[in-house]
């Protein structure tokens, strides 16, 4: 490698502050730890990224195969200011979403990939990095781009993000839309939970080992079928 | 009128079923049940197909035409039978009715409808058609929006709770676990859809005070049954030894079709006069049964339904769910299956799965769900807002 080279290569890194775990119970009454992983969690997490670049079905393979070169751009020190916060169920990855700090006070956001559906995972992770954004980076405005009906629903509705005009996000040329902080704090009650101090157990836990699925689950979880032997 | 045996039960497992056309489903569903009769090659007089929309949902009219056509029943009569959610049951009645008469003798019943080729918010506008376009639709008035009236007023009324709902959402998930034909599988809790702060991302209000899981999902599926005389099961069915079904009675009776112009919008009539022809053609009465099948499209539906049809007292459902006594191994297992809330709610075929779930009940072929000992089973396939009902009795002859 060369060195020189590669420094010039390598963008700048700003200071951002942590974002804290916070543990979540689901409709099945499993706890979900949200936490926030570092660039050597990367191999890992993209070994359950891959399988999705297989399954058109809802624009996984958009969402994943971009949530890839995100998440590799990041390992390889080619993406500016840059996080991704995880869901672990017992351990076992079920979602993850990434975003950036564009500048001190807009965030970028980038995906939302749920690998275990049917459980709002995308919706609280989402709700997590909205409030990473806001919260903890103390950024005022969230650009958000949707790249399937589904996040179209979960963000644009949801959140009733206003449009924005006039410049572009980083993920193309598709319309996008901004969650403010007002936006943010009428939203909030109703889409952004979280309990706070993660209990030891679950959180060592979580942190001892992120556990991908095997590749034939992650398929048929969201597929969302078991596809059972009959026909 | 003859004795109506359902020589046939087939289904296809509910869900989101993108590789499969409406008529892919159907025609499944149907082999699925003459494979199950084992008439083999002998002709099939008649097919109805019960289907609500189609035309909206899949811009596909003239079902029936197209199904004969596809698994080659050709020349059978073939009818299409629109009533709403009760399509399904509708069918199945005109199908039992035609071989009863002695005009028919054997007769394929199948449901179904493709509803997830069009987004969540345009099935909702699809279902909502049914409602009065100018005293209810206009308004906004949706299905969920109805029931969360009706369940706001059961629950003023008769002490129904929001724990009493999600019981009912627990208990049917529970059951879907165990058939390998429901839409969900997934095991819920209290704490996850009631009780932990963080059920308001979880199980959101739908239609206050209705939440998400208080609502049946979106899906695709099909079911379809074959009917013959009961005398003659020996002379057509390859196995004849195989347990047999019989229609017992049936009913089916209208309400209203604006809710405001029901003196007591918390009394589904047409369920209960359903409910009682069924058992009086029967000559059973609801302390006979086994088992039921009713039409949770939303969870108070079961409760009030379980009421209004005879099995408990006005009041008294909630109580009998909160004892256990509508669980399976329970003194009345209801929706087995898992109900709409579970297996799945397409619209036009949920009428004949409930009825292909009371066979499978009856003959002991429901696998990890079945209900010991069950002989008598019962059905209501609730159309509109409870104003266009059919109910069944089956029961099986020794």
């Amino acid at each position: 490698m060369n060195l020189e080279l590669e420094a010039l290569l390598r963008p700048p890194e700003s200071r951002m502050p942590p974002y804290p775990p916070k543990v979540i119970t689901l409709a099945t009454g499993k706890k979900m730890v949200v936490r926030q992983v570092t660039r050597e969690d990367v191999p890992t997490i993209l070994k359950a990224v891959r399988p999705t670049l297989d399954i058109p079905r809802d624009y996984y393979d958009v969402v994943g195969a971009r949530t890839y070169a995100e998440l590799l751009g990041w390992y390889r020190y080619r993406v500016r200011d840059h996080y991704c916060l995880i869901g672990q169920v017992n351990g076992i990855l079920v979602g993850q979403v990434n975003g950036r700090m564009y500048t001190p006070e807009i965030g970028m956001s980038y995906h939302t990939l749920a690998i275990e559906r049917g459980l709002r995972i995308g919706a609280h992770l989402f709700a997590a990095k909205m409030e990473y954004h806001l919260k903890y980076l103390g950024q005022s405005d969230v650009w958000i781009t949707a790249e399937s009906p589904i996040g179209f629903r979960r963000w644009m509705i949801e959140y009733n993000l206003t449009p924005k005009e006039g410049v572009q996000h980083e993920l193309g040329g598709a319309s996008f839309y901004v969650l403010t902080r007002e936006l943010w704090e009428a939203s909030k009650p109703r889409l952004c939970v979280g309990d706070r101090p993660v209990p030891p157990e679950l959180l060592s836990l979580a942190e001892s080992e992120i556990k991908i699925a095997n590749e034939d689950t992650i398929t048929e979880q969201i597929l969302g079928a078991k596809r059972r032997q009959i026909r | 009128m003859r004795q109506v045996a359902i020589l046939g039960a087939g289904m296809i497992p509910f869900g989101r079923r993108d590789e499969d056309s409406l008529v892919d489903m159907l025609s499944y569903a149907s082999l699925a049940a003459i494979d199950d009769a084992g008439v083999g090659d002998r002709p099939i007089d008649a097919v109805y197909v019960g289907n609500m929309a189609a035309g909206l949902f899949n811009h596909q009219s003239s079902v029936a035409s197209a199904l004969v056509d596809r698994i080659n029943l050709l020349p059978a009569a073939a009818d299409s039978v629109e009533n709403g959610p009760a399509s399904g049951g509708s069918a199945l009645k005109n199908g039992i009715l035609a071989v009863a008469s002695g005009y028919y003798d054997l007769v394929l019943v199948a449901a179904g409808e493709k509803m997830r080729d069009v987004i969540g918010p345009v099935a909702t506008d699809v279902v909502a058609t049914m409602t009065h376009p100018l005293a209810e639709y206009i308004y906004g008035a949706t299905l969920p929006s109805m029931a969360a009236m009706f369940a706001r007023l059961y629950m003023e009324k008769y002490g129904v709770t929001p724990k009493h709902l999600a019981q009912v959402a627990i208990k049917n998930q529970e059951n879907g676990l165990l058939n390998p034909y429901a839409h969900i599988h997934m095991k819920i809790t209290l704490e996850g859809i009631l009780t932990s702060p963080h059920s308001v991302v979880n199980n959101p209000i739908v239609a206050d005070p209705l939440r998400l899981y208080d609502c049946c999902p979106v899906s695709d599926g099909a079911a379809a049954c074959l009917l013959c005389p009961a005398d003659m099961v020996a002379n057509v069915a390859a196995d004849a030894d195989k347990p047999r079904v019989v229609v017992a009675g049936f009913g089916q009776a209208t309400d209203t079709h604006t809710l405001q112009e029901r003196q007591d919008p918390t009394d589904l009539k047409a369920v209960t006069l359903a409910a009682q022809q069924a058992f009086e053609r029967a000559k059973l009465t609801p302390q006979d049964i086994d088992v039921a099948e009713l039409h949770d499209a939303f969870t108070i539906l079961e409760i009030a339904e379980s009421e209004h049809a005879g099995f408990f007292d006005k009041g008294e459902g909630a109580k009998a769910l909160e004892e256990g006594q509508t669980r399976i191994g329970g003194k009345l297992p209801i929706n087995p299956s898992g109900g709409l809330k579970a297996r799945g709610h397409p619209v036009g075929a949920t009428g004949v799965a409930q009825v292909v779930e009371l066979v499978w009940q009856l003959r002991g072929d429901a696998g990890e769900r079945q209900v010991k000992g069950a002989e008598k089973g019962f059905s209501i396939n609730f159309g509109g807002f409870g104003n266009n009902v059919v109910a069944f009795v089956l029961r099986r002859e020794s």
